[in-house]
């Protein structure tokens, strides 16, 4: 159902099943360590690319959600992932291991949520058995890709971010009991100008902000409807920039239930400037650790809302700004 | 840079600014400035040996001499610490021909995995080549004012 401009509540039932969490060595050592399936301890993974590397953790995060699930992949209905290399390759070579229906979908670091909440709003009005979403993202990979080389030796400003080595997937079915799907809000593209791509915390904070609003405005509650609100990845710099614009729009975040991923997933030893980034750090953080406290049942109501830069490398050499985008995805015990 | 902002776009500007925390200029340049020494004073003590101990002027000592600092830092390039000193180094280890050792030897390994012709060949001079580039044509500028200065001068 439809709620107000860009939200949406499900009624029909949709049950998180089951999920899984696979992370890289440096994710292994970081304080939500006991929260993931498989910690790889090389982030090559006996494989000879990064980017091979990171479509095994995604098959592996798939293949894995599927078993603990106890269905057989075959019995899939629909695959929907996302990932952050050119062409989503690792999503495409996974789907294509896996062998169901797929939907392949791009956007950036807010894809966790996209992914999900596209799930959610086909399940709803369908009578689809089993859709399996999921995302991944490498950090040797997506240096590649977005800047440089991982051994050159730049000088990273405090504003950067480090991309999480990952993949997190999650199965929806409305036969079942348990965390449930219970609305969404789908983000526009907030570009406020920023051009830096070693400061997406501050480009993609005013769409998190955007979302987050329309989000409590749509449906006419509170933050403290929810347990926890986490952000995606904007990092400690976009963390605390989001909240400050939603405190001049009247929104009061409390301290105690507002977070993001990219902050919560590496120790303040770890040495990555403002936090983590990357379509696998909501992800895993949403499907491991929150999921986890969910069925510990020390929380019962969440809202993610990934964040996305949607720029590339290209669009940032022809001097681009960067276009931001949330998705906010509300799961409830 | 780049595109005109609108007021918003503007103000937020000056909104996020306040809130992002500051490159340490100051610290960073100190920081570059003990590490590039110290990597000169390496290079000069190399140098003493190849002049003391090899037979070398110290003319035909440089080439050894950045030989050796350039095998030295596409080493620990590889093993992967490089790019752990220069996060904390900065400007100190990148300007050195350690530096460029770096650039070229990262680009190398990190597309070792599309080959070694598309790869390797293809991507090496991916960072360094601006340098290079640019390196020869402000030599060649620098020559055509020096020629020039000759020329009316001499």
């Amino acid at each position: 159902m439809v709620k107000g401009n860009q939200s949406f509540i499900f009624n029909a039932g949709i049950f998180i099943l089951s999920t899984s969490t696979v992370v890289g060595p440096f994710e292994g050592k970081g304080p939500l360590s006991g929260d993931f399936d498989i910690i790889h301890d090389d982030i090559w993974m006996n494989q000879d690319s990064f980017e091979k590397a990171e479509k095994i953790m995604l098959e592996e995060a798939a293949l894995r959600t599927i078993e603990k699930a106890g269905i057989k992949k075959e019995e899939i209905n629909l695959f929907i992932s996302g990932d952050l290399l050119s062409q989503i390759i690792s999503s495409n070579f996974a789907a294509r291991t896996i062998g169901s229906p797929y939907i392949g979908i791009y956007s950036a670091c807010s894809g966790s949520m996209e992914s999900l909440l596209l799930a959610a709003l086909i399940m709803e009005g369908n009578d689809i058995p089993y859709i399996l979403t999921g995302t991944s993202s490498h950090n040797a990979s997506a240096e590649k890709q977005f800047r440089y080389p991982t051994e050159y030796g730049s000088q990273k400003p405090p504003t950067a971010q480090w991309t999480v080595t990952g993949a997190g997937t999650c199965l929806l079915t409305k036969m079942f009991q348990g965390p449930k799907i219970t609305s969404a809000t789908i983000g526009k593209i907030v570009d406020m100008g920023v051009c830096d791509p070693f400061n997406m915390g501050s480009a993609m904070a005013p769409a998190a902000a955007d979302t987050l609003y329309t989000h409590f405005q749509d449906l006419g509650i509170t933050p403290d409807y929810y347990d926890i609100i986490a952000t995606g990845d904007l990092g400690n710099v976009g963390h605390k920039i989001c909240k400050d614009l939603l405190k001049d729009k009247g929104l009061e975040m409390p301290d105690n239930i507002f977070t993001d991923c990219g902050m919560l997933i590496y120790g303040d030893n770890q040495n990555v400037q403002a936090g983590g980034s990357g379509c696998a750090c909501s992800a895993v953080v949403t499907f491991g650790h929150f999921l986890n406290r969910m069925n510990r049942k020390e929380i019962k109501r969440i809202l993610v809302v990934a964040t996305g830069a949607l720029h590339s490398p290209l669009s940032y050499q022809q001097k681009e700004s960067i276009p931001g985008i949330a998705h906010g995805v509300a799961i409830e015990m | 840079m780049g595109k005109k902002l609108t007021p918003e776009q503007q103000n937020y500007k000056d909104f996020s600014k306040k809130r992002e925390p500051k490159r340490p200029v100051f610290k960073n340049c100190i920081k570059a400035f003990v590490v590039g020494g110290l990597i000169c004073v390496l290079g000069q003590i190399f140098q003493a040996i190849y002049i003391k101990h090899f037979g070398f002027t110290e003319k035909t000592a440089a080439s050894p001499t950045s030989a050796t600092l350039i095998i030295i830092s596409v080493l620990l390039t590889g093993l992967g610490v490089y790019d752990k000193i220069a996060q904390w180094a900065g400007a100190g280890t990148a300007v050195p021909i350690t530096g460029f050792a770096n650039t070229m030897a990262s680009a190398a390994i990190e597309h070792r995995s599309e080959g070694y012709v598309l790869g390797v060949g293809g991507n090496m001079f991916k960072i360094s080549g601006p340098v290079i580039v640019f390196g020869v044509f402000s030599a060649f500028v620098i020559s055509i004012i020096k020629v020039i200065f000759n020329f009316f001068g001499g």
